[in-house]
């Protein structure tokens, strides 16, 4: 076989993604203690940024709702919890936070994505405030509670979970990039009046990929509540999570699927490294990270792989043909 | 008989008539040109059409059945394409893509992949584009451009094609091959409604012309009618001929 095909995305793509997933899922087998939770910390933030990118990057509509999706996915966890012990079957928990954010998206999308622009980023925005107040009131007048608390899960139940949603929304992505609602997406978001003229009907794409990124992210507030132990509705919606998925995706790039995954990961890891030791400098340092991207590689950390792998392949087809060319000359 | 009827459409932008009490009618199989003075209504009776502006007074039938209220999505789903003024093309993706999503989802039933690329091939072939699938739309020339927004409308199966402007822009050779384009396009079935500048593709394909001026018809009827129009003359060719001059 020509090792430059092998090199190709046809062969080697799928394969060290196999390898990628069986050695992530194998980690709690082998890895030293505490790396297990630094790990499923950072497989939340990679969801969250492939999730964001997932509605956002193809149709242009910047989204700051992440946070108000993950709230209520740690909400519904939270409600599904009683004196620590699950109503439901654990699955069953992670599946209705996804759904209760998705619901959450097709009622807010329907009446906010006919707004454009900047008007949907800043809708989008005031979610978060709108759901934070209406379970505060809930709390406050109706149940007479203040938080919750969330029954504890073991460590490694909460990584596999975490590894399943991971894979399941990077299949998503994938399928959705290949099918013709990934092209509908894509089409709105360079002309969207083209694409309704062209048959497309824009707002079902929008509300369905919409509550599609919703899931996801609600799945993932699901679980993350285990972790929490206590949640109340200023630790479950926080601002932070707006921001942090649009900033990631930024950072890895949306332009390649596994752009956001990159970014989630350096994101992640550095908050873990700079956090435990210069606590106080973390956001500056990854505030001048981003702006040195923003100017430098426009399309992300993943430009930067892109242009590596393209030399990596012009160098290997070059040994292939010095190869053959030497083989030639032997005859 | 009229494949496209309007009667008294209207459209106010705050005080202003747009488009005011028009009454119009598109035949089966005819090449109907709209002319007017720029901010005469046209590209809004097009919007009003293809359902890119709602409004209220007046009602618009496609083949009997009532286009008022329908999202731009159903209308086009039920035979009525359109082109730009200002071409909306999908500039960074390849020209393929472009028409793909036209043959993806303008027509009312699901069709298969292997069905969309063949609509797809054909309308680039119908258009002259073939040779040029991979090429981002970006990277052609503005009558290449034109002709794949011509080539998109033509993928979502049209009975009825709204061009507007084809041909604003483009230069003498570019426009005779635009005007035999159309009349192609005339000839496979598909009726025509387009707007245009060009007098010379006017009259050289119409077989009807209407005029609009500050959103009001003023005349409408062949083009020898119309070229001789009193009215016409004075709003609209009148002031050509006397810049002109």
């Amino acid at each position: 076989m020509n090792i430059a095909t092998f090199a190709s995305k046809r062969f080697l793509v799928p394969v060290v993604l196999v390898l990628i997933v069986v050695l992530l899922a194998t980690a709690p087998l082998y890895t030293a203690l505490g790396t297990i939770p630094l790990m499923t910390t950072i497989l939340m933030y990679i969801i969250l940024a492939v999730s964001w990118t997932m509605f956002s990057g193809p149709t242009g509509y910047i989204s700051l709702a992440s946070a108000a999706f993950f709230g209520c996915g740690i909400y519904a966890s939270a409600l599904l919890f009683e004196r620590g012990a699950a109503l439901l079957p654990l699955p069953a928990v992670i599946v209705m936070g996804g759904l209760a954010a998705s619901c959450f998206a097709i009622i807010v999308g329907l009446a906010t994505l006919r707004l454009r622009g900047i008007y949907f980023t800043m809708f989008s925005f005031g979610l978060l405030e709108l759901a934070r107040r209406l379970f505060q009131y809930y709390e406050f007048y109706v149940t007479g509670v203040r938080g919750r608390y969330v029954g504890n899960v073991d460590g490694n139940t909460v990584y596999y979970i975490m590894l399943a949603i991971l894979v399941a929304t990077l299949l998503t992505v994938y399928f959705i990039r290949r099918s013709r609602l990934g092209l509908a997406m894509q089409g709105i978001g360079k002309n969207e009046e083209a694409a309704a003229h062209m048959g497309v009907n824009t707002t079902k794409v929008k509300v369905l990929t919409f509550a599609l990124s919703a899931f996801f992210m609600g799945a993932t507030g699901a679980i993350v509540a285990t972790r929490w132990l206590y949640v109340d509705p200023t630790i479950a919606f926080n601002l932070n999570y707006s921001f942090l998925p649009l900033l990631m995706a930024i950072v890895g790039g949306v332009g390649q699927p596994y752009g956001p995954v990159v970014g989630g990961f350096a994101f992640a890891y550095l908050r873990h490294v700079l956090q435990s030791k210069t606590p106080y400098y973390f956001m500056l340092v990854f505030g001048a990270i981003m702006v040195l991207v923003i100017l430098f590689l426009p399309g992300g950390l993943a430009s930067l792989i892109e242009r590596g792998r393209h030399r990596l392949g012009g160098l290997m087809s070059k040994l292939w043909k010095g190869d053959q060319a030497e083989q030639h000359a032997d005859t | 008989m009229p494949i496209l009827e309007g009667q008294g459409v209207t459209k106010y932008f705050g005080g202003l008539a747009a488009v005011s009490h028009v009454d119009f009618h598109v035949d089966q199989g005819e090449i109907l040109g709209l002319i007017g003075p720029n901010g005469a209504g046209k590209t809004t009776l097009f919007n009003l059409i293809s359902g890119a502006i709602p409004f209220k007074s007046g009602g618009i039938r496609f083949k009997g059945q009532k286009l008022n209220g329908l999202k731009p999505y159903q209308i086009c789903r039920r035979g009525v394409a359109r082109t730009f003024q200002e071409t909306k093309i999908f500039a960074d993706m390849p020209v393929f893509q472009n028409v793909l999503m036209a043959a993806f989802f303008g027509t009312p039933t699901r069709i298969s992949g292997a069905d969309a690329a063949r609509e797809v091939t054909q309308a680039l072939e119908f258009v002259g584009l073939s040779a040029m699938n991979e090429t981002p739309v970006q990277d052609l020339t503005l009558v290449n451009q034109k002709r794949v927004e011509v080539a998109r409308a033509l993928a979502t199966k049209p009975e009825l094609l709204l061009l507007d402007e084809l041909m604003a822009g483009l230069n003498s050779t570019e426009i005779s091959e635009a005007m035999e384009l159309v009349t192609k396009i005339r000839d496979d079935g598909i009726t025509i409604f387009m707007v245009e500048h060009v007098m010379k593709a006017i009259m050289g394909i119409c077989e009807r012309i209407m005029v609009l001026h500050h959103g009001e018809k003023i005349a409408e009827g062949t083009c020898q009618e119309i070229a001789c129009n009193k009215t016409v003359i004075e709003v609209y060719l009148g002031e050509e001929a006397h810049a002109g001059s």
